[in-house]
């Protein structure tokens, strides 16, 4: 029991420590893929190839003057930037970033807890995240700030439907809530993303607004609103809120990769961990191959993570009629649809034919018939 | 703590009592530790709702208390409440809350507390529902749980989904028929433009 315990706090602290590194490092992929798309240099100054940049951007926000603005509600001011770390490093706890490790002869799950509601854990955190942005923004005592949290009020409400009822579709598929059975569901290249590609597609455009990345950035939109919803701070407070954006960043890319693209499944991995354990032994086999598949899923992150930097710095941002109109007339009617076509697929016995059957239908009738009658109505009006 | 004590004793308490109140708390378990101090901060949120003079404020400290409250729901093992209690209350309705909150202008305290009409009022009326409350916990039949063969499971989704849908299906959907007639109900009233009938 001890040993147990001892190895769940050893894996725990880990996952904390490699998404506050992670967080770290995203700023410096960030810039220096941003300085790749538009043909700059980027950071190179600080250490080979710019590497310490990172550290030297959080010394600086350390030694910057900590204030508070007189009008200030001093104590929220506070709170903000708080709520909305801790909500970005709660959701780690259910994502399993591997299989199980044995150590002293008990299998371990590489996990911060297997819940049976771990997916739940996961949507109750993210829609607790914008209360940090909503909170601090309103604690400003500024307008623009007040902008800011009112826009991330209502888009993350909007877009939380869209992304909650593409969940169902995964959970009506596996029959679980718990992170670790789906992702053990998706044995091999059995992944989601074959039997769910236009889940996946509404998952990402969700998970993109829940992080308030561009093109879902209104909440801070800097040509409209200063800074959006932390124009009053600085230091590390705001160090804090560019962080937890970050650590969102790769907890959802951890989320989508889970859900979506297997998790730490991967190809080959019945050969692989046989051959492992013909040549290292039942434990070290295991545990190798048990490694093997933590570092697919990182690899998989990896590639979120850059998906959503690229997509930051190649699209314009929404205008916020549009954003409203994509959430509200256009993805959770798709959803609502895309759920029934995964539950009749389910029925039928053959879901990864009738799923794509379904969409095929689906588009048929969207591309096809529904612009004939669009135009009778437009015209009616 | 000589003075800790001095303050017991002026309630009437002697040494004795203060020594077993003490041996109490040092035997308290792990569970028992973690139930108080969410009870506590749950009362503390409670009242920091009501008695605080900025609603937002009032709004942090009830989502504080819905924090608790969805703690307590795990220490019964109750998981799924716990989460859509986080989900739904937390998430999503105190959300809305501080939305609205944000577009009123709340700089001018309120002065309705300042009448006596509605201080008399207000009183009678929350006496009469704590005398409700207090007598229905009274009168109400608490069946103790055996721990030896109470299932541990009864909390969890899947119980709960398997007695939804098999011993209160009818309602349960019943429920949702209701949801969809107050959503279509609330967007009917919302969008009424000149000219509409009044119903």
């Amino acid at each position: 029991m001890d040993t147990v315990l001892i190895v769940k706090a050893i894996i725990v602290i880990a996952i904390f420590a490699i998404s506050m590194l992670m967080a770290l490092y995203e700023t410096y992929a960030e810039r220096v893929i941003a300085a790749f798309i538009q043909d700059r240099v980027g950071p190179d100054r600080a250490g080979p190839f710019g590497l310490l940049q990172p550290l030297a951007d959080g010394g600086k926000l350390f030694f910057k003057e900590d204030f508070i603005p007189t009008k200030a509600d001093k104590w929220l001011f506070i709170l903000g930037p708080a709520v909305a770390m801790s909500t970005a490093l709660l959701s780690s706890a259910v994502i399993p970033f591997g299989d199980t490790i044995i150590v002293a002869g008990q299998k371990i799950d590489v996990q911060g807890m297997d819940v049976n509601i771990g997916i739940l854990w996961i949507f109750g955190i993210v829609s607790l995240g914008v209360y940090g942005i909503l909170i601090g923004g309103w604690a400003s005592n500024n307008k623009y700030s007040l902008y800011g949290a009112i826009r991330a009020a209502s888009q993350t409400i909007s877009y939380e439907l869209a992304m909650g009822i593409s969940l169902l579709a995964i959970i009506l598929m596996t029959g679980s809530l718990s992170v670790k059975s789906i992702v053990l569901g998706q044995h091999g290249i059995d992944w989601n993303i074959f039997y769910q590609p236009m889940g996946f597609l509404l998952f990402l455009t969700c998970s993109l607004a829940e992080c308030n990345r561009t093109p879902f950035d209104l909440p801070e939109s800097e040509n409209e609103l200063v800074a959006g919803y932390h124009t009053e701070y600085g230091s590390m407070k705001m160090g804090l809120y560019l962080f937890s954006e970050y650590v969102n960043m790769f907890i959802s890319s951890a989320v989508l990769a889970s859900l979506y693209l297997g998790g730490f499944n991967y190809p080959g991995m019945d050969f692989v961990y046989s051959k492992l354990v013909g040549s290292f032994g039942e434990v070290t086999g295991h545990n190798l191959a048990t490694a093997l598949g933590t570092l697919t899923l990182f690899l998989k992150i990896f590639f979120f993570i850059f998906l959503f930097m690229w997509i930051r710095w190649t699209l314009p941002r929404f205008r916020y009629d549009q954003l409203m109109n994509v959430a509200w007339k256009w993805m959770m009617p798709v959803a609502i649809v895309n759920l029934i076509i995964t539950a009749a697929a389910e029925l039928s016995g053959k879901p990864l034919l009738y799923n794509w059957v379904g969409l095929a239908i689906f588009g048929a009738i969207y591309f096809g018939l529904f612009p004939i009658f669009k135009k009778k109505t437009v015209s009616a009006n | 703590m000589p003075g800790l004590k001095k303050t017991w004793r002026n309630f009437g308490l002697n040494n004795k009592d203060f020594m077993q109140y003490l041996e109490l708390i040092k035997n308290l378990t792990f569970v028992q530790w973690t139930f108080y101090f969410l009870s506590i901060m749950s009362l503390f949120g409670a009242l920091g709702t009501i008695l605080s003079k900025n609603p937002i404020h009032s709004v942090v400290y009830l989502i504080l208390t819905f924090f608790t409250l969805s703690g307590i729901y795990l220490l019964l093992n109750a998981q799924f409440l716990a989460a859509v209690n986080i989900i739904v209350y937390a998430g999503a309705i105190m959300v809305l809350f501080l939305f609205v909150l944000m577009f009123l202008n709340l700089k001018k305290e309120s002065n309705e507390l300042s009448q006596n009409s509605m201080l008399i009022s207000a009183a009678i009326a929350g006496g009469l529902l704590g005398l409700i409350l207090i007598v229905a916990i009274k009168k109400a039949e608490t069946i103790r749980v055996n721990y030896n063969d109470f299932d541990s499971k009864t909390g969890l989704i899947e119980t709960l989904g398997k007695v939804l849908f098999n011993n209160y299906m009818l309602p349960f959907e019943l429920v949702s028929v209701l949801f969809l007639v107050a959503m279509s109900g609330a967007v009917l009233l919302a969008k009424r433009e000149k000219g509409d009938s009044h119903f």
